[in-house]
């Protein structure tokens, strides 16, 4: 039974594959964008992150996030200039693939969306903004984090994360504060996201006086670790970071364990998820990792209900990111009156919005104002956030949970 | 030294594994002179057997031990009914076909059992469960985990078996005798048809347990990993000789052993400050940065293609080929 319906919605994703193209022509052809008053206005919304490979997971769980605000959307009955609207979910799959997320990103462009949610990772999210800015549609991503992502002078661009030279830092010093390491090794996986969260990390334990070891390096592929490890475990670092996704990090703690290297292990929002110690096994247990926002479980309880009872499972990682991400631009075109980019632009620029994620602003660059992060730590197999850090302050879950209640 | 020594045992580890694998195509190569390039599928799907296999069982409170080798038995028929199956539909309509067609049918059954993983087991990752307790044992200043050693001691007592098959018994004289020459072989009363066959069988029930290998080693299974492994080795298959048994094995742990040293020193070798000529001239950037490394480790997979292009350049018969791969 478990298999055959895993086959009918693998052939469903074939038969949309291949007949896909042609239906989103035929809807893009329907009367979208100047209806007649009375009429309902179909709004489309893209999103776009990876739903197969390796962290297909997390994709999901950015586009369940999404999809849970377009529901409520469609349940509120908004008007928008005197029109009744039905807000539509446009999902596409990168593959976590900048080639295929450029390809996609152009398909939702010729789909007339009003507004993008995504890309999930910072790999494919900026080659993806320049298309988007070109047609002049606005995007928010949920969990892309490095930041070169806000440094292009798009105006069309934002995300409602921190950026890994905020992350990287907060991470890097916590480990700094803990561990006190004197020797410390940095991987990284090769990507745009997984590099440059490495380089920060490095950064800030080098400005400590920590001994840095060269850099090494695998791919968004790599399982085999042993020979990167034999070789880092001959200097005998204290602390161990990498920059990367759950899925390679998973197969990197276990054999380091293997190995018996017994450094603390560090890694970025990518391996900040319970799938590390379904990978690892008791390997994963201790470790610390760090995510660009607030922790899950921190998330708007209202936000976390509903989650739970649409999806029947609990949030993973960055789904109230996105799902904040979609109701703003929601929220900016009910300002404006109007799904048309160019008129809700700028209200989305200066918009102030309390979501499930926190309080919102955006800075002229279009990164999150005082964007939270969070440090969490393996404890029997799964992430539990040790700290919260906003404004350069360290908070328990528990004080912030506080402080929140309080406003 | 005691990282040298690592990187020694790593390297065995994952040689031993391409040696299992790298024996399914030079078993097959040498009887029909067919690169069989689905074989790498069929250890993925050996691995994707006993890990549904041993997920099944993981709650019925079995020993760790008896749940794994549950797993090896049901992935090992599987395997060898597909084995059969690659065989008899799709290699023998053409077995006296021109060469280039066998060999591209043996792509498309890749893709085709690539995809029919994908829609039995999906596109996620499969955490391979850790049932068995892996302990790390220090060897030397080295640690070498249970898994291992398990993995080690297997396949060498496989390869014995394996040869011990084809040069002891009456099979196995017939599998050399068709080897040889197929249609002499038929002549002299063999049935060429079974023995081609039981090759076939043969080849995937080794791959099944190195399917199961790689799943416990690493931890992991997915439907794409038998591409990339088949393809190392049947590299190894080359470098040791294509058609060529006591090859295959050697080529094998020869190219894990060269993969796990070339990972570990490639970042070093490749070093710019560390040249004596380039490095003074590079002097200022290298005070300030530490190193310039041309390659890092994630040039990992490319080290068994630049083996496979060195041996077909300079001895493409392989180290103990018996004969050029003319043919092929």
């Amino acid at each position: 039974m478990h298999v055959s319906a895993k086959a009918c919605l693998a052939s469903l994703a074939v038969a949309v594959a291949l007949f896909g193209c042609g239906r989103k022509e035929e809807e893009a052809a329907k009367p979208a964008a100047q209806p007649a008053a009375p009429q309902t206005l179909t709004v489309k919304i893209g999103h776009v992150g990876p739903l197969t490979g390796g962290i297909a997971h997390l994709g999901k769980d950015n586009e369940n996030g999404a999809r849970l605000a377009v529901e409520e959307a469609n349940a509120a009955g908004i008007r928008l200039g005197g029109a009744p609207v039905r807000f539509e979910l446009v999902a596409e799959d990168d593959q976590a693939d900048p080639k295929i997320g450029n390809t996609v990103a152009q398909k939702l462009v010729d789909a007339k969306v009003s507004g993008v949610v995504g890309h999930l990772n910072s790999g494919t999210t900026i080659p993806a903004s320049a298309i988007y800015n070109q047609a002049g549609i606005p995007m928010i991503s949920g969990s892309a984090t490095n930041p070169a992502l806000t440094e292009q002078g798009f105006k069309n661009v934002f995300r409602v994360v921190g950026r890994d030279d905020q992350q990287g830092p907060a991470v890097a010093n916590y480990l700094l504060a803990t561990v006190k390491p004197k020797v410390a090794a940095v991987i990284d996986d090769a990507t745009a996201y997984g590099e440059g969260l490495a380089n920060e990390v490095e950064k800030t334990l080098k400005a400590a006086g920590v001994m840095v070891l060269p850099r090494e390096k695998g791919t968004d592929k790599t399982v085999d670790w042993k020979a990167v490890l034999t070789k880092i475990k001959g200097k005998k670092p204290d602390v161990v970071f990498y920059g990367g996704m759950d899925s390679t990090a998973g197969p990197l703690i276990k054999q380091a364990r293997e190995l018996k290297i017994e450094a603390t292990f560090g890694f970025g929002d990518g391996a900040c998820t319970d799938k590390m110690a379904e990978l690892a096994g008791p390997a994963a247990e201790g470790l610390i990792c760090s995510q660009a926002g607030i922790p899950v479980q921190a998330a708007g309880k209202k936000f976390l209900d509903a989650y739970k009872a649409r999806f029947n499972m609990a949030p993973i990682l960055y789904s109230p990111f996105t799902y904040d991400a979609t109701w703003l631009l929601i929220e900016a075109m009910k300002q404006a009156d109007s799904p048309d980019p160019a008129k809700y632009l700028p209200v989305l620029a200066a918009i102030r919005y309390d979501g499930a994620s926190g309080h919102i602003e955006f800075d002229e660059k279009g990164d999150r104002k005082d964007a939270e992060m969070t440090i969490f730590t393996m404890k029997g197999g799964k992430v539990t956030p040790l700290a919260i850090i906003k404004g350069g302050k360290s908070l328990t879950l528990d004080e912030y949970a506080v402080k929140s209640a309080a406003k | 030294m005691d990282i040298l020594l690592q990187q020694l045992i790593n390297g065995l580890t994952t040689g031993s594994v391409y040696a299992i694998v790298a024996l399914g195509y030079t078993m097959v190569y040498g009887v029909i002179q067919l690169i069989n390039f689905a074989h790498g599928e069929v250890v993925m799907i050996g691995a994707m057997v006993a890990f549904t296999v041993i997920m099944a069982l993981l709650g019925a409170n079995l020993p760790p031990a008896f749940i794994v080798i549950c797993g090896v038995i049901a992935a090992i028929p599987v395997c060898m009914a597909i084995g059969y199956l690659l065989e008899r539909l799709a290699y023998r309509p053409l077995r006296h076909a021109p060469r280039l067609a066998p060999l591209i049918t043996a792509i498309g059954m890749s893709i085709i059992l690539q995809h029919i993983a994908l829609l039995i087991w999906g596109r996620d990752p499969l955490a391979f469960p850790q049932i068995i307790e892996n302990t790390s044992f220090t060897l030397g200043g080295a640690a070498i985990s249970t898994v291992q050693i398990i993995i080690i001691l297997l396949a060498w007592v496989l390869m014995g078996g394996l040869t011990w098959f084809v040069y002891r018994t009456k099979f196995g004289v017939a599998m050399r005798a068709t080897a040889e020459d197929v249609r002499i072989a038929a002549l002299m009363g063999i049935d060429a048809d079974r023995v081609i066959a039981a090759t076939f069988v043969i080849g995937a029930a080794l791959g099944a347990v190195a399917g199961v290998m790689v799943g416990a080693y690493y931890g992991i299974a997915h439907y794409t990993m038998g591409f990339t492994l088949g393809l190392k080795a049947f590299s190894a298959a080359v470098l040791g000789g294509i058609g060529n048994l006591a090859g295959a094995m050697l080529g094998g742990v020869l190219l894990g052993i060269v993969e796990a040293l070339g990972t570990g020193y490639i970042s070093e070798v490749s070093d710019l400050c560390r040249w004596p000529l380039i490095g003074q001239m590079l002097s200022e950037r290298c005070s300030a940065e530490g190193h310039l490394v041309l390659f890092g480790s994630n040039y990992q997979d490319v080290f068994a293609f630049l083996v496979l292009i060195l041996v077909l350049v300079f001895r493409p018969s392989g180290l103990l080929g018996e004969r050029v791969a003319e043919r092929a």
